[in-house]
Order: C-alpha cells, then structure tokens, then sequence
C-alpha cells in the first residue's frame, strides 16, 4: 500500500477503535446507571403488561404524593419517614438528611434509593420541584382524572424581626 | 400604550428581518450591487427595533403595568427595581425576546465589523443570519408574546418572579448564556455563506475565528455563572448537576470547543476544511437543539418553562428547517472541496484532530444521556432516569486520555515531528507534575491512589507543560524576556485557557474527593464539628425582606479554637409565590468554602443544618475563568484585525 492510503487507514481504525471503546463503555456505565420510574401502585402490583415487580436490593425512582399527616420525624436526628400514594397502595419512604425547601404533605415528589422490602424505600434523594403546582409528569401521568389537592396553605413566619439586617 | 409600541416594534423588526433575508440574498444571486448594499442598513434596523421591543418591555415591568400578562405573572410591586429589570427576562416570554434582541445585535455587529470582507459574502452572511432572526422574531410574536393583555380584567398585583430568579446571578446569567448560544449563529452564517460560494480557505477560516472565539467566550463565562447560581441559590451545594438544561447548554460549548480547534488548523495549514464547517453548522444546530429541550417541555428538568406542545412543535419544525437545510447545502458542496496539505502521523494536525473526536464523543455521550430517558418512554419501555453517576463515569474515562494528549499538543509541530526531541523536555515536565501533584497531596497529608491524585496529576501536567511550552517559544526569540514580548496573544491565549483546562480538572477531581458534608441537628449554642472545624449556631431568628419573610441563623466558625468566621445563612419565605428558599452562607477560599445552609426546623427549637467543606471548589470557576480569558487574550490577537480586501467582489 502506499504510505498515504496506510496512513488513511490506520487513522480509520484509530477513529472505529476509539467509537467501539466509547460504546461499549457507554452502554456498560447506562446499564448500571439506568433508575426504573415506578409509582406506589405499579411498585406494588408490577410495572407494564407483565407486572415486573421490582427486587428488594434495586435502585430505582419513586413518584407520588405525601399522604398528609404520614411524615414522622426521630426526636433526635435527621431521619424522617413519610407514606407516599397515587391511585391505591401505599409505600413507606424512610430518609435522613434535609428535606426539600418544597417538601409539604400532599405535595407530589420524587424519591431515588433502594426497595428494602415490597413497600419500603430507603431513600438516598428526596426531589420536590420549586412550584407550587407542580406535580412530577410521570405521576400526573398515573393519576389522570384524580383531583390534585393543592398544598394546604401553610402559616407563614410574618413576626417581628429581632435584628435588623434588611 | 408603551406595550403596543413594543409589539409594533417587534412586527418592524419582523419585516426588517424578513427584508434582511430576501433582499441581500437575492441580490447575491442576480449580481446587484445595490441590493447587496441594504444589507447593512437593515440589520441595523433590525436591531434598533429589537432593542425598541425589549425596552417596551423593561418599562412594562418597571411601571409594574399588570394588564401585560407577562408583567402580571413574573413580577410584582414588591420585587426590587433591579429583579424587576431582569423578571423582563426571567419568563418564557421575556427571554425569547432577549434570545431575538441578542440574534440581532450580533447581526448588527457583524455588518459593522464586516467592512474587510467581500460585498457578495457580507450581504450572504447577513441575509442568512436575517433568515434565522426572522425565524425567531415570528416565534416571538405569534407563539410566545410578551405583550399580550389580559384586559379588561386584569390582577391588581402581580404574582412576583420566581425566587430561584431572584439573585446576582440570575442578574448575569441568561445574557451571557445567550449571548454565546446566538454567537455561534454567526459561525453558522459564515459556514452556510461559504458553502454557497463554495470558497474556503484559511482567510475564510480568519473571519470566522474571532466569532467563533467571541460566542465561546461567552457561552463559557455564562455556564460558570450557571453553576455558580446554582451552587450559592439551590442550597445543595453542588455545582454541576447534569440536569438536562444544564447539558443542554453543554453540548453546543463541546461542538465550539471542537470548532475553535479545527479552524485554528484551517487557518494556519488550509486543512479540515469540510469538518470545520460541519463543526459550525454542529454547534448552532446544538443551540437550537437546547433551545428546544428547554422550551418544548418534552425534558423534565429545574428549567423547564410552562409547557406548551405548540411552541415545542415550531421549534422542532425551525430545527429540522435549518439543520436539514444545512446538511443538504453541504452535502451538495463539499464533494468538491480538496485539502491539499499533507501531514504525518505525528503532527500538530492529528493532535488537534484527537482533540476533536474527544470533545464531539462527549458531546455524543451528553446528547445520548440526555435524551435516551426520553426515546425510552417514547418506546413504551417506562420511565427511567439517568443520572449524575453515569455522565461522571464517562468523563472520567474520557478526560484522562484528552488532558495527556493536551498536554503534548502544543509542543508538537505542524506537518511532522521527531519523537525524539520532544522525550527529554516532555520527561521533564511529567517529573515536575508528578513532584508537584504528590508535594501538594502531602502538604494535606493523604497521598492515596484516587481520584484527587489523578486529577493533580492530569492537571499538574497540562498546566506545567503549557507554561514550559511559552517558555521554550520565547527562547527561541534569543532571550526568554525578549520572546515574551514578541509572542502572539493568541499563543498566550491558548496557554492561559489550557492552564484554566488544568485549574478546572484539579477543581472538580479535589472537591469530588475531599468533599465533606453533614446533615446535623442543630438547638441555639450547639456545636458541630466537621473536618476539623467546629461550627456553633449562635442564633437563630426570623427575617422581614421587601418581598420575602423566614429565619436566619448566625454562626461562627472556629478551627482548633481559633476564631474563623462568621456566617449567615437564610431560610426565605416568599410571600406572593409561597415559596421557601435556601440562601446559603458560604466562606470562600481558595483551598476551600464552608457552606452552610438551613434546612427545616424541627420540633424543640431545633433546626436541621447541612454543612459542608469543600476543598478547591473555587478552582472550578476559576478554571472556567481562565478558559475565558484565554479566549479574550485570543480575540486581542493582532491579525484579526488587519484589512483583507478582495478585489473581485461583485460577481455571484
């Protein structure tokens, strides 16, 4: 072969080595970073037409809203646990750490962790949008036709200020 | 009144912007000189009216006029006069207005710093650029106006701009983002332009490298002052969350990064002609691809304005206008484009070559990542998400062998080099970077084999390298002082933005290791003790803001007794949106940031407080900064300035 097509095909097979490597890392690193969406219903009666329910052990997502008056905090920590619901089941999410600015009873959120067991989640990320209406699309999507209650009004600190730095 | 004169602005600039794109182009077809003169005239107009239309809406806003429902539902007579400046661009609305007044400023740029270029290009790159601002001026007026009324009933009040919008950054961030999002529009037209005439040379790639240059320099400070916002406004302390906007914003900065590359070898050795193009068209495309994604709704993200499937559907349909259009101009023309230079496989141009697969892999995996969720639901496979862990993994796989690579690029020759002569002073650098990434590990005493001491080690050994690279330019003048002098500002440029490369991999591998962060319960006088400084809440007490109540908590900071600082972190409650939001209390130095922020208050007047030490944080700004700067030390660059004049102009 000539020096320039040699050179031309060696730079090819850099080009397809380097793809076939980026790939195959790629679909490696997706395949233990994909979460799976569920609801508190579909974790509990399976997820699709075969009813996939989830393994204890397995990362994944939950959506739902925070069944009012199911948020129970340790007297002494950070740990905090809630029930969330959409159409039916409930599911209990436990977590430790600092909720969301927007986390309220009956508001909807996204939970990510790992399934403990059939119904309990213990929670490494609490998600709740900054909005007041918002409900996460996938569990708009699953309570279609039920009524979202808003966020009971909650009473705002209005009091006096002690120092005056505004 | 002023509200309509702000939309009949909007519908001039439409019909100027419409002219724009017809009348120099057809000109360009027919040979006429004095069609091909308008040009200028237009897009200045344009211009004018675009910035007519956005100060209508800035009097809107700041004469609280609540029968414009834009006003009504992102601002308030509460909100600051300076928020209430920025809530004008803070809504779908109020942005893709600044989106067209930015598109048209740089066309008006483009016609005033264009007097070197040949009449027939000027009016071309004009013309298409007034095709796309047509495109988004009618998006403007007839999908998503900002003036609508909503009269005759219409809120006493308005209903306040979102909190999240209400800080500094906010103030700075979508100008800049967008300013760099619409530059690359320019690189577009030039490409498209060019394709037309089918003429590429490097004084082609001449003109285009300061736009280039100059939307990169702005799409980069604006995703720094991104993250910055996000670390100081969402209270989690993280600076890069992956969030489909922020990779939105991402992609079209990895295709520039790609294009400022290639055309550097277009210019200086007349090769990549046909790559260097489709980096250009690439990198708009990818602007308007994230233009999309923000405001179709189809990604679920912080960003995402209100949802409106008609909106996400023109979008769509202009996306596929431009970017199919474009690829079919190309792929009509390019056959017949030739590189005549010849090089070797060890060259300057394969180094800068590897530097583009790098960048457009990356931007592959982020445009993957990002939208896969989406094909999957679309597939009925579920929803899924992907997250931070994935994109981390890949760039970290792809970041080791791309900062090796950097590091050698610049010491490389065009054409051919010698393996050779480069092993010693190469050595010498990798030993230097090896002493300083181990010497600085020590100094904090945990030398180990992780991720902090491979990103010492990658950026010890770009930053060292780049630095020794300028040193052996400049002996080659005689003396090193005398070289220092005479060396381009582009070379600098290219060392300085290298050097914040180096800066921001030393940044994100340090704080991604050190990071230490604790949730703790916290009553008035407690005291927590984290990496070694010890944080005591003094007080805790409630606010009273112009639109906004909550509590602030006061706290000192002490490390081994020794008095540190003293920080104020805030809890807001906004009244009008009910919203709560965290302002958190930050320490910054350059080793390190203490950050504190309140979180909820829970039963016997305790509060829960995230607290964090975050070694080399500020690194990654800086690192950003210098990324910056190194491309405004390349602008400064002489030659870009010089007068080209082509005598064969009017000919089609």
């Amino acid at each position: 072969m000539q020096p320039r097509r040699q050179k031309r095909l060696a730079a090819v097979i850099l080009v397809i080595a380097l793809l076939t490597g980026a790939v195959a890392a790629m679909l490696y690193a997706l395949q233990q970073n994909i979460d799976l969406f569920y609801t508190p219903s579909q974790l509990v009666e399976g997820l699709g037409k075969d009813k996939v329910k989830p393994v204890p052990g397995q990362r994944l997502r939950i959506g739902g809203m925070v069944v009012p008056g199911s948020v129970q905090r340790d007297p002494n920590s950070l740990k905090v646990s809630f029930d969330l619901v959409d159409t039916g089941p409930l599911v209990r999410v436990t977590y430790e750490g600092i909720l969301p600015d927007l986390f309220r009873e009956g508001q909807g959120i996204v939970a990510q962790g790992i399934l403990v067991d059939a119904t309990t989640i213990d929670a490494s990320e609490v998600l709740a949008k900054h909005d007041e209406e918002y409900m996460p699309p996938e569990v708009a999507e699953a309570m279609k036709g039920i009524k979202h209650v808003p966020p009971s009004q909650q009473t705002t600190s209005e009091a006096p200020v002690k120092e005056g730095r505004y | 009144m002023i509200a309509e004169a702000g939309q009949l602005a909007l519908t001039f600039a439409f019909a100027l912007s419409l002219l724009l794109a017809i009348v120099p182009l057809y000109g360009s077809f027919t040979a006429r000189q004095n069609m091909l003169l308008l040009a200028k005239p237009l897009a200045f107009g344009q211009f004018i009216f675009s910035l007519l239309a956005m100060a209508a809406l800035v009097y809107a806003f700041r004469t609280n006029d609540f029968t414009v429902i834009n006003v009504a539902q992102n601002s308030s007579s509460t909100l600051p006069w300076y928020y209430q400046i920025t809530a004008s661009f803070g809504s779908h609305e109020g942005s893709m207005l600044l989106w067209v007044l930015m598109l048209a400023g740089w066309t008006a740029l483009v016609a005033q710093f264009s007097k070197a270029l040949p009449l027939l290009l000027q009016g071309r790159i004009l013309g298409i650029l007034g095709l796309i601002s047509a495109g988004f001026i009618a998006f403007s007026l007839f999908m998503s106006n900002p003036f609508a009324r909503s009269l005759p009933f219409y809120p006493v009040e308005g209903r306040d701009l979102n909190p999240l919008l209400q800080d500094f950054g906010m103030i700075m961030h979508p100008p800049t983002l967008y300013m760099g999002y619409v530059g690359f529009a320019v690189a577009f037209a030039f490409a498209l332009a060019a394709l037309i005439s089918g003429r590429f040379d490097s004084v082609w790639a001449r003109w285009v490298r300061p736009w280039a240059l100059s939307a990169w320099l702005f799409l980069t400070l604006g995703i720094m002052l991104g993250s910055w916002w996000a670390y100081n406004e969402l209270g989690w302390g993280g600076w890069w969350f992956w969030d489909p906007v922020e990779n939105a914003s991402f992609m079209p900065w990895l295709a520039g990064t790609a294009l400022i590359h290639s055309l550097a070898v277009t210019e200086k050795r007349g090769t990549f002609k046909s790559w260097t193009v489709l980096l250009a068209l690439a990198a708009f495309a990818l602007s308007l691809v994230g233009a999309f994604l923000v405001r179709s709704g189809v990604l679920v993200s912080v960003h995402s304005f209100a949802t409106d499937p008609g909106r996400g559907l023109y979008l769509l349909a202009f996306l596929l206008v431009v970017v199919g259009g474009s690829l079919l101009l190309y792929g009509s023309r390019m056959n017949s484009v030739r590189s005549q230079a010849r090089y070797q496989l060890f060259s300057r141009e394969m180094l800068l070559w590897g530097n583009n697969i790098f960048l457009l892999t990356a931007c592959l995996i982020v445009f993957l990542g990002t939208l896969f969720p989406l094909f999957h639901k679309e597939l009925g496979l579920g929803s899924i998400s992907i997250g931070e862990p994935f994109f981390n993994q890949m760039f970290y796989y792809l970041t080791i062998p791309f900062a090796l690579l950097l590091g050698l690029g610049p010491w490389v020759r065009w054409k051919q080099q010698q393996v050779l002569p480069l092993v010693r002073p190469l050595g010498l650098v990798a030993v230097a970077a090896l002493i300083v990434a181990l010497g600085v590990l020590a100094s904090m005493q945990s030398v180990q084999a992780n991720l902090a001491l491979l990103g010492m080690l990658l950026g010890a050994w770009v930053g060292i390298s780049a630095l020794a690279e300028v040193m052996l330019r400049a002996r080659q003048f005689g003396s090193v002082s005398k070289g220092l002098t005479k060396l381009n500002a582009s070379h600098y440029g290219m060392t300085v933005a290298h050097i914040g490369f180096a800066v921001l991999v030393i940044g994100v591998a340090m704080t991604k290791t050190y990071t230490i962060e604790r949730d703790v319960r916290m009553q008035e006088g407690d005291t927590a003790e984290v990496a070694g400084y010890q944080f005591t809440l003094t007080d805790v007490y409630d606010l009273n803001g112009p639109n906004y109540g909550g509590q602030a908590a006061e706290l000192d900071v002490r490390q081994n007794g020794n008095f540190v600082t003293h920080l104020h972190a805030e809890k807001r409650f906004y009244r009008i949106q009910r919203t709560v939001m965290t302002e958190s209390a930050v320490h910054a130095r350059l080793s390190r940031d203490l950050y504190v922020s309140l979180g909820e208050e829970l039963p016997d007047n305790a509060w829960a407080l995230r607290i964090q030490v975050k070694p080399f944080v500020r690194w990654v700004w800086l690192g950003g900064l210098l990324m910056a700067l190194g491309a405004l030390l390349a602008l400064a660059d002489k030659r870009y300035r010089r007068k080209i004049t082509d005598p064969g102009v009017s000919h089609a």
